[in-house]
């Protein structure tokens, strides 16, 4: 009951600096790191954390404190004493925050640029020679899938309207090794792979490739979000944003949509695989295999464009399992219905 | 001091204004009364019984979240159940409990004025809010809003027009009424003040109000553009917002969120006042720090006109407006900062009353924290790419309007329940209430932030199987909370009928809304409100005495 208050206070302090330093590394709280750069993300949360859980330590242990010390004794009608402020006290604590948070916008910063935020070239795009475009297979999903959009005129396409998203690390503009077109729709995610022309409802992308995904939307606004790759993207119809980023880790994660985009939201999840190159080889060529088996490219993309020559069921029978759910008829015909 | 006022009753005339007024019965609070005090008990339980509403369609937003599948509720239903719930407590319970209820109540109280500077447009604002609320709660019998309290186009325009539509109007109204009590808080506070009260010398929640006020007539108006360009994309087919038409939706966010960032300060400025208010009374000590708590809300206020676009930093954002806005977030926390800990400073040697005001106040400053926290943390972009439009977001919003400003809401009503009622309220029941609250909120939200963290995204009906456990329990929380408002009610409706006789001054308290009758004439004085030069003499027993002792019209000849 003799220990002086200081020894106290210290002994409060550096118990509190060491809970907060060992939370802020071993709370759990995050999903695993499946690319380099949400490692680094998870690394800034982790600091932050162990700053705040801190401050709240402190100010909460203060308030306990004083409820407890400092609560009225029976009988004991006066005043506490008459202190309106101290300013070097004040002056320390609008100090202290304001230092903190300038520590955590620079390192949100440079956190920020290294995931290529801050890429001022983003947002410009990537300009494909026309005979590519032609060859994309946007141009079978544009009739069927893109309203009013620019993209649907084909050959021709002009550049599209891009809008920022969180793009290639600086001085890396060299075009990705891989671009996977996403289009957001009610309710659905679908993958147009312009190297094989393939189309998927599920993400397929081999570990430890530059992958960019250029992501558009076709009629409300959805959000491409994958809790793994700490990475989020509003699909905005009528523009295209882009996420580019590498992955690091071979498996299986959600993709989920994260803007409310209607009555089915909660249900518009999809997968992402990030397979092994040899894994994604073997992918790459059981799609080559389903594209073959119709005819050339060219008539799948006609057959797919009209869209009109088959059910509604027919069509979205590849995607309807990867957008887990039961597709209902009235489901479907809200798809075509924009 | 009672004696001051005990012998002034007697000898003085009665001013001018006075006469026709009649003694306030019940039917005088569904009248188009003048008087800021009955329009301040009508803010007061008009809003609260659209809390209790608001609060019923959380129950059921939470009810469906109890199982990971959509069993409860239609999907549509559930989406419209959170779309009025947010706005219901966001436009019909905190802005006017905050600004319309204490408000009104209490600044011509503070100040020393007889009523608020425009009577009327005052009684105008409040009875715009009754047919506001019934309008968006009718809406269930034909078609509610579904798209969110945010109402993006494009979602917005193919939702349902009438719904939609229902939401616009309603939300136009409150708009409408806020700005016009905006008007009036803020020219009674400039314009209104007894002759000699410097505004240095006012209670802090003049301040809160003052600063709040400027955010009310700075950016609602952006709102109401917003909404009405809407309706003419939603009604007349042009196309603002609508991208098939060549239209530019992320524009609409950018003058929503011009209004719904500072919206947050309207709701939560008022709260800080009341309680920069409040900690001293029951901790019998001076506020720490005056100047800087009331310069700090005018910075709040300033600073939170520039921070809008940190709900857009997924929405195609160009990346360095991104940096200005994450950084311009981050400086809120200083002069948030430097309120919290003045006010723990304040507490920090007192005598402290831990009754329930005292309590809510407490659990108010506890949980701000919190929330304020979370606020630097999705300040960040990198980590709020991540969590954006997630549970996080979810815990984080919750924190800070209900472990806030809901907090200090009741704190403010146990506070300043006497002055309004003219009895006490019960200490068991409001104990028991402080516990039930604080216990149902964190159960309820502090697991959200890491339903946000492994991956639930926010406004969905089904979710992961793999979040059920943690959703159940947020839905336990949820229940318990609904709960929690049963001893309140209780306590807040016996009280008023069959309740303790309060004294002028219960508290002890040193500001001038104490030093009248309880519940105030309609004049609020007999004669001249003695002049309060520093409401937060506590501790110094010349102070105390002055105030007390001397008569108004003594202290004006004095200053004048
Ligand atoms: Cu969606
Ligand atoms: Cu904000």
């Amino acid at each position: 009951m003799n220990i002086p208050t200081t020894i106290l206070t210290l002994i409060a302090g550096v118990a509190i600096t060491l809970l907060s330093l060992w939370l802020g590394q071993n709370n759990h709280l995050l999903p695993i790191a499946a690319t380099d750069n949400a490692a680094s993300v998870d690394g800034l949360f982790n600091a932050m954390l162990a700053i705040s859980v801190g401050l709240f330590c402190l100010v909460q242990g203060l308030i306990v404190i004083a409820a407890i010390k400092f609560r009225q004794r029976p009988g004991d009608e006066t005043d506490g004493p008459p202190i309106h402020g101290n300013i070097p006290l004040e002056i320390l604590w609008t100090a202290i925050p304001a230092v903190l948070v300038l520590g955590i916008s620079v390192y949100s910063f440079e956190i920020y640029n290294q995931m290529g935020g801050l890429d001022p070239m983003n947002h410009s795009g990537h300009i494909k020679p026309a005979a590519q475009i032609a060859m994309q297979p946007e141009s079978m999903t544009s009739g069927l899938l893109a309203a009013s959009g620019p993209e649907a005129s084909g050959d021709a396409a002009p550049q599209p309207n891009f809008a920022a998203g969180v793009g290639a690390k600086p001085g890396e503009m060299a075009p990705a090794d891989m671009t996977v077109k996403v289009m957001g729709l009610q309710y659905a995610w679908l993958f147009t792979y312009p190297d094989t022309g393939a189309i998927s409802g599920e993400l397929h992308i081999p570990v430890g490739k530059d992958i960019e995904l250029d992501i558009s939307a076709q009629d409300v606004l959805h959000a491409f979000w994958v809790p793994q790759f700490r990475l989020k993207q509003d699909a905005i119809p009528g523009k295209t944003t882009q996420l580019r980023f590498v992955t690091s880790v071979p498996g299986t994660y959600p993709i989920v949509c994260a803007e409310l985009c209607g009555s089915y939201h909660g249900a518009m999840r999809t997968q992402v695989i990030v397979h092994t190159p040899e894994d994604y080889e073997l992918w790459q060529q059981s799609q080559l295999a389903l594209l073959e088996g119709v005819g050339d490219p060219q008539a799948i993309a006609l057959a797919s464009v009209s869209a009109a020559s088959k059910t509604d069921s027919e069509f979205l029978e590849p995607f309807a399992e990867a957008m887990s759910m039961d597709m209902t008829p009235e489901m479907i015909h809200q798809i075509h219905a924009s | 001091m009672t004696q001051a006022i005990a012998e002034n009753l007697p000898s003085s005339a009665p001013p001018p204004e006075q006469g026709h007024h009649s003694p306030t019965t019940w039917r005088t609070f569904f009248s188009f009364s003048e008087d800021h005090k009955v329009i301040g008990i009508q803010y007061l339980v008009t809003s609260f019984v659209f809390y209790l509403i608001g609060g019923a369609l959380a129950v059921g937003v939470r009810a469906e979240l109890a199982t990971p599948e959509v069993d409860f509720v239609s999907r549509e239903l559930y989406n419209q159940l959170f779309t009025v719930h947010a706005t219901v407590m966001i436009f019909l319970w905190i802005v006017p409990a905050g600004t319309g209820g204490f408000g009104n109540y209490l600044l011509p109280l503070m100040i020393g004025a007889r009523d608020m500077a425009f009577p009327k447009l005052n009684a105008v604002a409040f009875w715009m809010i009754p047919p506001a609320g019934v309008l968006l709660i009718g809406s269930f019998l034909v078609e509610a809003p579904g798209s969110g309290w945010t109402s993006y186009p494009p979602l917005s325009l193919v939702n349902g027009q009438v719904g939609e539509m229902c939401w616009i109007v309603s939300v136009l109204l409150l708009g409408t009424s806020s700005i016009l009590g905006a008007v009036n808080f803020s020219t009674t506070i400039l314009k209104m003040r007894r002759p000699g009260l410097q505004l240095t010398q006012m209670p802090l929640f003049c301040w809160a109000m003052l600063s709040a006020s400027a955010l009310i007539l700075i950016s609602t108006p952006v709102l109401a553009g917003a909404l009405i360009l809407l309706s003419f994309d939603l009604m007349l087919g042009t196309n603002f917002f609508n991208p098939a038409g060549g239209g530019e939706p992320v524009v609409y966010q950018h003058m929503f969120w011009f209004y719904s960032h500072p919206a947050v300060y309207i709701m939560i400025l008022p709260v800080f006042g009341m309680i920069s208010d409040i900690l001293p009374v029951h901790a019998r000590k001076p506020i720490f720090g005056y100047k800087a708590i009331a310069y700090s809300s005018l910075a709040i206020s300033f600073l939170g006109l520039i921070v809008w676009a940190h709900h857009m930093f997924t929405s195609g954002t160009p990346p360095w407006l991104r940096m200005f806005f994450m950084v311009a977030t981050m400086i809120i926390a200083v002069p948030t900062g430097i309120k919290v800990f003045s006010w723990v400073a304040t507490i920090w040697g007192g005598k402290i009353r831990l009754n329930s005001a005292m309590l809510f106040s407490m659990g108010f400053v506890s949980m701000f924290v919190v929330g304020g926290l979370s606020g630097v943390m999705v300040a960040s972009v990198p980590f709020d790419i991540h969590v954006h439009d997630t549970y996080f977001i979810v815990a984080h919003l919750h924190y800070v309007l209900f472990g806030g400003s809901v907090f200090g809401l009741y704190a403010g009503i146990y506070h300043w329940y006497p002055k309004m009622v003219g009895r006490m309220l019960n200490e068991t029941w409001g104990k028991i209430h402080f516990v039930l609250t604080f216990v149902g909120f964190n159960l309820c939200f502090m697991p959200m932030h890491w339903l946000g963290l492994q991956g639930m995204p926010r406004r969905v009906a089904e979710y992961d199987p793999q979040f059920a456990t943690v959703n159940l329990i947020c839905t336990i929380g949820s229940f318990l909370l609904a709960i929690s408002t049963l001893p309140f009610i209780f306590n807040a409706v016996w009280c008023w009928v069959k309740g303790e006789k309060a004294p002028n001054n219960p508290w002890n308290a040193l500001s001038l809304e104490w030093q009248t009758e309880s519940p105030p004439i309609p004049t609020n004085w007999v004669g001249e409100p003695p002049l309060i030069t520093d409401p937060y003499a506590y501790g110094t027993k010349s102070g105390r005495k002055s105030i007390g002792a001397i008569r108004g019209s003594d202290l004006w000849a004095a200053k004048s």
